[in-house]
């Protein structure tokens, strides 16, 4: 999934006041790098009880086979990686580990350039990894082969990176997704889709959060991106859940979900049973997002939250579920 | 067969990764039914502004502008101001 470009910029103020409120509660930790922060207890304590939530919501959906849990890493083989279209859909939003791999000769210019402040990033060598741009991307090249009678549901959650840095404590360059993914025909995902939008979608409602879906477009890159955006729309492949955080014309998606048609199934040879490039569609739940919301909406203590979302997250209680 | 229809049909073949053979691709053939998608109609779309000199305005960015060699062409006709 792709939780989507910030369109214009509302108001660069309203970005940096609530960044403000967030930190001075202890809720967001700044590194003086705009879009990586830490995380204070009370906002881990929603992540964790919105987190349950889904867990909840997810073994009680019918219709679709038990939800695997699945939990990888924020990283990802380049190989893998290499099978995708990601370079050419989003190449300024991507980021690839890159490591030291020289000898003596080559630790003495890196440390040199290092002491004298200069540029020693070039003295490094791509390593065999890349950074997870989607909770999903993952799963795929595990699935490899033919899925069986109704296909899958994957439960999957990780952190995900995007190179967008910005004063919007919404727009983080690395943050947590939390994703349903199907795996299955192109009816079973379109099924899965429209069921977990509604789900979502109410869901969030029953947090007491202003939730719209949208129809949506991922934020291609450059010329022929426009193009992207455009047939991504026309065909109704992505729906966004916004909710106002800094701003009401431009309310944030926090969540997403989107039909991939046989794009995944066909990049990794993933087929039905009877022999055709899979489909996928997957629900992700942007957490930091949601929290923050919930956060703006509700006040930034959550014992001043509404009861009924107290209760429904179960903030109240401290067991694990 | 036009020079235009010519070039948009060895963009096609060169670009689109659809499998159909070339005898399939006649002007008026559905490319989406053949197997365009969305990526490989990126690649088509500069490509085809890359030929022809053009720009697709965003009026123009839909899969019926692609449809078909002959959508194409009629679409870099009216660009070329005909």
């Amino acid at each position: 999934m792709c939780l989507t470009e910030a369109d214009e910029v509302p108001s660069a103020n309203a970005y940096t006041e609530f960044l403000g409120e967030l930190t001075r509660a202890g809720l967001l930790i700044p590194s003086g790098v705009r879009g990586l922060y830490g995380r204070g207890g009370e906002f881990e304590r929603v992540v964790d009880h919105f987190e349950r939530y889904i867990g909840r919501e997810a073994r009680a959906a019918a219709g679709g086979p038990p939800a695997e849990v699945m939990r990888f890493p924020p990283l990802m083989t380049r190989a893998d990686y290499s099978k995708l279209n990601h370079i050419h859909n989003f190449p300024d939003l991507m980021g690839s580990v890159h490591a030291f791999m020289g000898k003596d000769a080559e630790h003495r210019e890196l440390t040199r350039k290092f002491s004298k402040g200069e540029d020693w990033s070039r003295d490094l060598s791509a390593s065999d990894v890349m950074l997870v741009p989607a909770a999903c991307y993952p799963l795929y090249p595990t699935a490899t082969g033919t899925l069986p009678t109704h296909g899958r549901v994957v439960d999957l959650k990780t952190f995900v990176f995007r190179h967008e840095p910005s004063d919007d404590p919404a727009r983080m360059q690395i943050f947590r997704q939390r994703e349903l993914v199907r795996l299955g025909t192109a009816d079973e995902a379109l099924a899965h889709r429209d069921a977990w939008l509604a789900r979502g979608k109410r869901m969030l409602e029953a947090c007491l959060l202003p939730v719209e879906a949208v129809v949506a477009n991922d934020p291609f890159f450059g010329r022929g991106g426009r193009l992207a955006k455009a047939t991504q729309r026309e065909q109704v492949l992505k729906y966004e859940l916004v909710v106002p955080i800094c701003s009401t014309e431009n309310p944030t998606a926090v969540s997403s979900s989107n039909l991939h048609l046989d794009y995944f199934g066909h990049a990794f040879g993933i087929h039905t049973p009877d022999g055709h490039d899979a489909h996928t569609a997957c629900i992700g739940f942007g957490l930091e997002r949601i929290t923050l919301a919930l956060f703006r909406h509700h006040g930034l203590a959550i014992a001043d939250w509404p009861a009924e979302v107290r209760a429904l997250l179960r903030l109240d209680r401290s067991d694990e579920d | 067969m036009s020079d235009r229809i010519a070039l948009i049909r060895d963009i096609v073949l060169k670009h689109a990764r659809i499998a159909a053979d070339a005898a399939a691709l006649t002007p008026t053939a559905d490319l989406y039914t053949l197997g365009l998608s969305s990526m490989t109609t990126v690649h088509l779309m500069v490509a085809l502004e890359d030929q022809f000199e053009v720009e697709f305005p965003d009026r123009m960015l839909g899969r019926k502008t692609f449809q078909s060699i002959q959508a194409m062409a009629d679409a870099v006709e009216e660009l070329q101001g005909g």
